[in-house]
């Protein structure tokens, strides 16, 4: 069977998981994102109960395997009475996952803004919250957004252990038409293609597009 | 299906689980073993003064870095019989993983080797040093201690990717709690204690990285004493 002929039958498939992979991508984004503002912020806080919960989620995220926890979430919470779709599962446990990753890229943003303006923004009376949410949190995005990018793509690849809690996704797929027609190196092959293909020519050039966006913001200039 | 944790159960397979640790520890260390040398190979593919071999390689590292791990590991064990290598599911992990994080120890290398000043380099070129002597006494001593934190970080990284193996059957701790637990239909038990096993092993590798990392900094001037 030649490649083309591989393609014209199992390529539509192949196209249906990557609209769920992608749609795993969106969903796990967001909820990073939010995860990682939260507990990035918690993780500074001076009272020692807000700080701790946030260290201690960070630390347990990171510290066991992604695919445990998407185990854990799928297979273990239905012992508890919580009962989540596969697609749910996957996408909150890659979302805490890499929530806990995020959280501390924004520790470390807050902490890099220039000292000037927190001084500035206590000179001119401001309040913590307002300080907070006018001056510092919009110059973090330029300093996190180039590790944040790095962890976006990590993320692009995670969405691939869906597949294992049963979401039909780019990899379920192959791994389905692999078992169906044995023909390895043209489903794997293809499935490693169309992850290069979005991570090379859609996700990083959007990130590197958002960068720019948020240093011009800032009013600095980025090559 | 009761949510009650099982004291009795989760004694009865915890020497089962302990003893799968140990496999996963192992394929950790085997799959570090080798991505430290593929990494260096990668690198010296990205500093050979032939253009040609330096786009290949930077390719190929792209293209490694933005795939899957769990794709690559289905390429490598459902590929390679194709074309009449027949490898155990051992050595397809060791192999994927090798080559999976190789690219990114290549760029942590990378990394140190630029973090040298480059007045090192021009004093060696006035001292007339030879580029190998360069490398063994100057510069590679100096990179080391740069290199470190990133080495480290990936050697937690890859003992965390090591349940991916159990896809492809490799007996490792995840691979052990899933038996236990189809055979039992009891997942909360080896699942938690899976979870609780990383976490007993990680947490303190991560400490002691950050601790390196400390005194490398130390060492380095970086930072000073008060700062600690």
């Amino acid at each position: 069977m030649s490649y083309f002929a591989f393609l014209t039958e199992h390529g539509p498939t192949m196209l249906l998981g990557t609209v769920t992979t992608i749609k795993v991508l969106i969903c796990a984004t967001i909820l990073y994102v939010i995860i990682s503002l939260i507990f990035g912020l918690m993780r500074l806080s001076k009272n020692p109960i807000i700080q701790g919960t946030a260290t201690v989620y960070i630390e347990f995220f990171r510290g066991t395997s992604l695919l445990v926890q998407l185990f854990w979430f799928y297979y273990v919470l239905p012992f508890f009475g919580l009962t989540l779709e596969a697609f749910t599962a996957g996408v909150v446990a890659i979302g805490m996952n890499f929530g806990a990753y995020g959280a501390e890229i924004v520790r470390g943003g807050v902490l890099a803004v220039p000292k000037g303006q927190w001084e500035g923004a206590f000179a001119l009376n401001f309040t913590p919250a307002k300080r907070m949410r006018k001056i510092i949190i919009p110059q973090i995005f330029p300093i996190i957004l180039p590790p944040a990018a790095n962890l976006t793509v990590e993320l692009l690849k995670a969405t691939a252990l869906v597949a294992l809690v049963t979401v039909v996704d780019l990899t379920f797929e192959a791994k389905q038409i692999n078992s169906i027609t044995w023909l390895s190196a043209q489903c794997f092959g293809t499935a490693l293609l169309i992850y290069y293909i979005i991570s090379r020519f859609f996700l990083v050039p959007f990130l590197r597009w958002l960068e720019v966006l948020a240093a011009r913001k800032v009013g600095k200039e980025i090559k | 299906m009761n949510a009650e944790w099982r004291w009795d159960f989760a004694i009865e397979i915890l020497p089962q689980m302990l003893l799968a640790t140990l496999n996963t520890i192992l394929a950790a260390g085997v799959g570090y073993a080798i991505a430290t040398i593929v990494g260096l190979l990668f690198l010296l593919g990205q500093r050979t003064p032939i253009k040609i071999v330096n786009i290949i390689n930077r390719e190929i590292v792209e293209f490694i870095r933005s795939t899957p791990l769990l794709i690559q590991l289905f390429f490598v064990y459902f590929v390679l019989p194709q074309f009449g290598i027949t490898l155990s599911a051992w050595v397809c992990g060791m192999i994927t993983i090798g080559l999976h994080f190789g690219t990114y120890l290549s760029e942590v290398y990378r990394g140190a080797l630029e973090g040298v000043p480059k007045t090192q380099w021009e004093a060696c070129r006035a001292l007339n040093f030879s580029t190998f002597y360069t490398y063994r006494k100057i510069v590679l001593p100096q990179a080391f201690p740069i290199a470190i934190p990133g080495m480290g970080n990936y050697l937690v990284g890859i003992f965390k990717d090591t349940p991916l193996l159990s896809t492809i059957g490799v007996a490792e701790l995840f691979h052990a709690a899933t038996a236990v637990g189809g055979y039992h239909y009891r997942y909360l038990e080896p699942y938690t204690i899976v979870g609780i096993i990383f976490l007993m092993l990680s947490i303190p590798a991560a400490i002691w990285i950050r601790k390196i990392e400390k005194n490398v900094n130390l060492a380095q001037g970086k930072i000073k004493k008060e700062q600690l």
